[in-house]
């Protein structure tokens, strides 16, 4: 079960920002954005990785260091055993076929002059999936598995709402038969309807290809039901990792606490049981000393400003990065 | 708090595109209205017509379609209104969070100069004090560092923070009358309760009317009093969220409740309506929702059922509606 697909060690990356009139005004160079800084996990044969934390934490920044649209500056990335940003690696076409990303945006994605028919035949053609006259087969074949109507192949982008053209994306990604899926986002444009349609069909397809997904989404509910384990990101660290139904349950960092309790429920009745977050909001352009949760931290003490807490495991409870976590729980 | 007379009130709105010589019936009879300090909620399956009400109502469907029913904003009819005057209500009056902000906001503008634009347009602000105005704003919205962000580029910005810029800029005139369409959608659970306090406050204590546009039901449990679904362009179920969310007598309603993953064991396939649908080229004469529905009898496939109240603040299209003691139980 636990065969690693992907090995992620100690990622780091950077954003340089060029300088702004504000920065020439102040003297100062131009700044840099820290949107990961020494991520480390592993991805397991045909399980769901989920993916949760505020926005800009870098959730997509690591989803695009894997499908190698951002290259790292510290640390690598292995698939089965090989490190993706070599130079003999980078030639690899068949990796951008196996781990394919799914976007959140899937307007931008996809190419307003061509019918869903013509994008999906153009995904098989590229990567060689079927000989040309098996292309119209597997194109009904794939708007079926997505529950598009069959019509849908003569339509423009433009044509469909939201929802409808985030199913051409997904249908775009499982042409080419990947085994990773890398979800950025993927149904949080959708009903929960729709939504519930388009998990179901995550797993369903998961567990019959074997496919090993990461799954970014703040929907919490979603998140829960379809990961085998979660990871939760702050100022682009990890500081919780560990088996989902545990780590929802009875989360154990206080930024994971804060999270969890902040979803909307859908009982009226239940306001106010959300942990609602103080202090000064996180910037990855200033990332704060030691902790760097501290700031918003009810718990923080003057380690905590000073020592960064390293992730470590606990007992059956996945890795927290706190220094007060045994105390705390 | 919804005593007042509306501010807005729509009745039997319609919008109708044209494609390829064919009607498209994207909107259909839709009437509602929010009053002062209202907060609306509109769901509904994608393509049910909730982003075509919003754009409707602020005469942006006029260059795509044909609009027809009567939009009266502070007892003014907007729907017949010219292009002309209804810019200056549009933006100053009623703002619009629109839904995919990568293609609402000007890439080539840093997010400073496309908020204090906004500000000039809509405001009497001088241009000191419309910084002060932006930078507070991105504050506001939950942009960390917001004074030294302003010079940047929207590419520069994470999804869901340039989802939090148009929020900002939405908010930034001190609006009447706010349409959100998923405005929370691309961002997490803190930075979504922080945006929802923030509309609420301002629909408390400026008695901003909002019309909020969610596929999320705990957003509308948490945030609305009053909610309509829509589907195949007309509102189905329309009443006090307590009682929509809490004992659905609709069965789209009630299927779209039991999607929800909650109470299910996890990885398991989740319920979810079956079926699509229909296209609005090929709308039934009956029901929209009768080729999905468990209810379905004879008459649904002939005849089409109006929105009609069963309660004094319930209203439901539907000949045979989910009993109300089953309702409370799914
Ligand atoms: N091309 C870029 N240039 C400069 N900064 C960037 C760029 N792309 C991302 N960033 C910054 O990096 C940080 C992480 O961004 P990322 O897109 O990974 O966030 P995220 O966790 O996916 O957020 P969201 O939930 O909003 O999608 C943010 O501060 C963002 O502004
Ligand atoms: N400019 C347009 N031209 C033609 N059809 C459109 C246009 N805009 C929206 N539609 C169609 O109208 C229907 C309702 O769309 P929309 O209001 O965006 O749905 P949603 O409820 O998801 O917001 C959809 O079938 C959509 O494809
Ligand atoms: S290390 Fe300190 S500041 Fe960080 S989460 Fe733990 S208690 Fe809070
Ligand atoms: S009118 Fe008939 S088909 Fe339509 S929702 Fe009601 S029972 Fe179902
Ligand atoms: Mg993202
Ligand atoms: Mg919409």
């Amino acid at each position: 079960m636990n065969e690693p697909v992907m090995t992620i060690e100690n990622l780091g990356l950077e954003f340089p920002l060029g300088r702004t009139l504000y920065d020439v005004v102040q003297r100062r160079p131009g700044r840099v954005v820290n949107a990961l800084n020494g991520v480390s996990l592993q991805l397991n044969k045909g399980e769901t990785l989920g993916v949760v934390g505020e926005s800009g934490c870098g959730k997509s920044t690591l989803a695009r260091c894997i499908v190698r649209l951002y290259e790292p500056q510290h640390g690598q990335i292995h698939y089965h055993g090989q490190d993706i940003f070599e130079a003999e690696a980078k030639k690899d076409r068949s990796y951008n076929r196996r781990v394919q990303m799914m976007f959140q945006d899937p307007y931008s994605s996809l190419n307003p002059r061509m019918t869903t028919g013509q994008i999906l035949s153009e995904a098989l053609r590229v990567h060689d999936m079927r000989p040309a006259n098996e292309i119209p087969a597997r194109v009904a074949e794939l708007l079926d598995l997505v529950r598009l109507p069959q019509d849908a192949a003569d339509k423009l982008p433009h044509e469909f709402s939201g929802g409808q053209r985030q199913r051409i994306a997904i249908a775009r990604s499982l042409a080419v038969e990947p085994e990773v899926l890398i979800a950025d986002e993927l149904v949080s444009a959708l009903d929960v309807s729709v939504q519930a349609q388009v998990v179901n069909l995550l797993l369903e397809l998961q567990e019959r290809l074997n496919l090993t997904i990461l799954f970014v989404a703040h929907d919490l509910r979603l998140v829960r039901h379809v990961s085998n384990r979660v990871a939760v990101i702050y100022l682009g660290r990890i500081v919780e990792i560990g088996d989902s139904e545990t780590l929802f349950s009875r989360p154990s960092h206080p930024y994971s606490q804060a999270l969890l309790s902040a979803a909307p429920s859908l009982d009226p009745d239940d306001k106010g049981k959300a942990i609602r977050l103080e202090g000064e909001l996180p910037s990855p352009l200033n990332v704060p000393s030691g902790c760097p949760f501290h700031v918003r931290c009810r718990h923080a003490t003057e380690l905590c400003k000073r020592e960064v807490p390293a992730l470590l495991p606990r007992d059956g409870r996945g890795e927290v990065a706190c220094h007060h976590v045994e105390e705390l729980n | 708090m919804i005593d007042q007379k509306p501010i807005l009130e729509v009745s039997n709105l319609c919008t109708t595109f044209r494609r390829g010589g064919v009607d498209l019936p994207a909107v259909r009879d839709v009437s509602f209205s929010v009053g002062q300090g209202e907060v609306l909620g509109l769901v509904g399956e994608s393509g049910s017509g909730k982003s075509v009400t919003l754009r409707s109502i602020l005469g942006l469907s006029r260059r795509y379609g044909d609009v027809t029913g009567e939009v009266r904003w502070l007892g003014q009819d907007i729907a017949s209104m010219p292009e002309r005057k209804l810019r200056h209500i549009r933006g100053r009056e009623i703002a619009m969070i629109f839904q995919e902000p990568m293609t609402s906001l000007n890439p080539l503008l840093t997010v400073g100069m496309q908020l204090t634009e906004t500000l000039k347009a809509h405001t009497d602000l001088n241009r000191a004090a419309r910084r002060d105005r932006a930078i507070e704003m991105l504050d506001h919205v939950g942009i960390p560092s917001a004074a030294s962000r302003l010079g940047e580029f929207p590419h520069q910005f994470s999804g869901g923070m340039r989802q939090r810029v148009m929020i900002a800029i939405a908010l930034a005139a001190s609006p009447k009358l706010l349409l959100a369409d998923e405005p929370t959608t691309a961002l997490d659970v803190t930075i979504q309760a922080q945006i929802l306090d923030l509309i609420l406050s301002l629909a408390d204590e400026m008695q901003m009317g909002v019309i909020l546009v969610t596929h999320d039901l705990g957003v509308v449990a948490q945030t609305c009093e009053n909610v309509a679904v829509m589907y195949a362009g007309r509102v189905v179920e329309q009443g006090a969220v307590r009682q929509v969310l809490g004992a659905p007598r609709h069965p789209y309603t009630v299927g779209l409740m039991r999607s929800v993953p909650q109470n299910v064991p996890p990885r398991t396939q989740l319920y979810s309506v079956p079926g699509t649908p229909p296209s609005l080229e090929a709308l039934p004469v009956g029901c929209a929702f009768a080729s999905r529905c468990q209810n379905r009898t004879e008459r649904c496939l002939t005849a089409r059922p109006t929105l009609d109240a069963i309660t004094d603040d319930r209203r439901v299209a539907c000949f045979n509606p989910v009993a109300a003691e089953k309702a409370g139980a799914a």
